[in-house]
């Protein structure tokens, strides 16, 4: 039988995606690193002696962001159980992360967790004035105000909401 | 050419990690909640940008692991300028400094962006997103108590005169200035400085504050070339002591 040195008779890459789902971003919970738009190359492959290999590329959100360790592990261990040899995860800034990266729907799901989602930067560099209309995710309302730009987490910024007087934190917009 | 970028990386790397651990000496003292949590995370920024330059440095350059470079060289091994060493002082002094420092960091990663040294023009354009909110919070600051009371803007302007001198420094030129800028590396400390001074002069100016006179002798020279003041080393040892208690300890 003539060997196939293509893996995804085996394995889809579609599969590898699916995995990825499974992994969570841990500062914050309800998005996976797909959902993040974090994930900026996905790949397998089989040798000529048939080892199988996954190699999966991230970017950080921020440069020095603490989690991507963690994540990096757990998507090694999510696409290991697809049976591979071997999985190569790592993490470069050959794309760069921007927060209009994330996928159709991450926002949503972030208002519903209580995190205001970045605004869309439509490709563009960060203004002063997209800091101004952001939506409270509690009331809805736009009467709200930046109080600091540095929160909780590097991804973070503290706000406060005048109508539903309760501070609240944002997902930052990063070009 | 690689002696040339290594000590462009060498300096900002530096830079970044001595700054980022000043700013962490605010952690739990900061003058209210919100800057206590700002200059933590900045610190956080900050040492992340150090740890990315460093890593860039062992993976294409072949020096050592960032944890090495980070942890275990001496004071005269450090390329770091007069500026980023100096204690957080009160919070005026550090402020200012947080002004004048993140406008240049600003404008020197928004040049190196169009680097032809392709490691450092990526991480450039992911880094200078993130100093943009360290200027902003900057420039809201100074402006602020620049325009607050008398005390407040006497302060201000008294951190600016003691300031200006050590931040002229940061733009020391180094030994392959030629060199980055003929092979489109980088535009040159020379230019950066003409840049920083057409940014922060108006700046300063319209929140109602006098640029000090220069005196070329004052310029704080000598980070770049590992002659340091006297606040380096005890920063160092506190940064380092743990490392240095097993040094080959594996973590």
């Amino acid at each position: 039988m003539e060997k196939d040195n293509n893996i995804t008779t085996l394995v889809s890459e579609d599969e590898i995606w699916a995995a990825l789902e499974k992994v969570q971003d841990p500062e914050i919970p309800v998005l996976s690193v797909v959902d993040m738009g974090i994930i900026t190359s996905v790949g397998c492959r089989m040798s000529d002696v048939g080892c199988t290999t996954a190699e999966i590329v991230m970017t950080p959100t921020f440069v020095g962001c603490p989690a991507i360790d963690v994540m990096k592990k757990s998507v090694y261990d999510e696409v290991k159980k697809l049976g591979f040899d071997e999985v190569i995860v790592k993490a470069d800034f050959d794309v760069q992360w921007n927060s209009d990266m994330m996928k159709p729907g991450a926002k949503e799901k972030l208002e519903k967790f209580g995190l205001a989602p970045p605004p869309s930067l439509d490709g563009g560099e960060l203004t002063a004035e997209q800091l101004d209309k952001v939506r409270c995710p509690h009331c809805h309302s736009t009467d709200t105000t930046l109080r600091s730009a540095f929160g909780s987490t590097l991804c973070r910024a503290i706000r406060f909401c005048f109508n539903c007087k309760q501070g609240f934190e944002q997902f930052k917009p990063i070009s | 050419m690689s002696n040339a970028v290594k000590e462009l990386l060498y300096k900002m790397a530096d830079d970044a990690l001595i700054i980022g651990h000043r700013n962490s000496e605010w952690t739990g003292i900061g003058p209210m909640l919100e800057e206590d949590l700002a200059f933590s995370s900045m610190a956080q920024d900050k040492i992340g940008h150090a740890i990315a330059l460093y890593t860039i440095l062992h993976e294409v350059l072949g020096e050592a692991d960032p944890d090495t470079l980070g942890f275990k060289r001496t004071e005269k091994e450090f390329k770091s300028c007069h500026l980023v060493e100096q204690p957080i002082g009160e919070y005026d002094f550090s402020t200012i400094r947080h002004f004048l420092f993140d406008h240049a960091e600003l404008l020197r990663y928004e040049s190196l962006t169009q680097s032809s040294f392709q490691p450092l023009a990526q991480l450039a354009k992911k880094v200078k997103g993130e100093i943009k909110y360290h200027v902003m919070h900057a420039d809201t600051f100074v402006k602020q108590l620049s325009n607050g009371n008398e005390e407040s803007k006497a302060r201000m302007q008294q951190a600016l005169n003691n300031t200006w001198h050590l931040a002229l420094g940061i733009f020391e030129a180094g030994e392959y200035e030629l060199e980055l800028t003929s092979n489109n590396i980088f535009i040159g400390e020379a230019e950066l400085k003409k840049r920083w001074m057409e940014k922060v002069t108006p700046l300063l100016e319209s929140y109602g504050l006098t640029i000090p006179a220069t005196d070329e002798s004052k310029i704080a020279k000598g980070g770049r070339k590992g002659y340091h003041t006297e606040y380096l080393k005890p920063l160092l040892d506190e940064m380092c002591e743990v490392t240095r208690t097993d040094i080959d300890a594996e973590w």
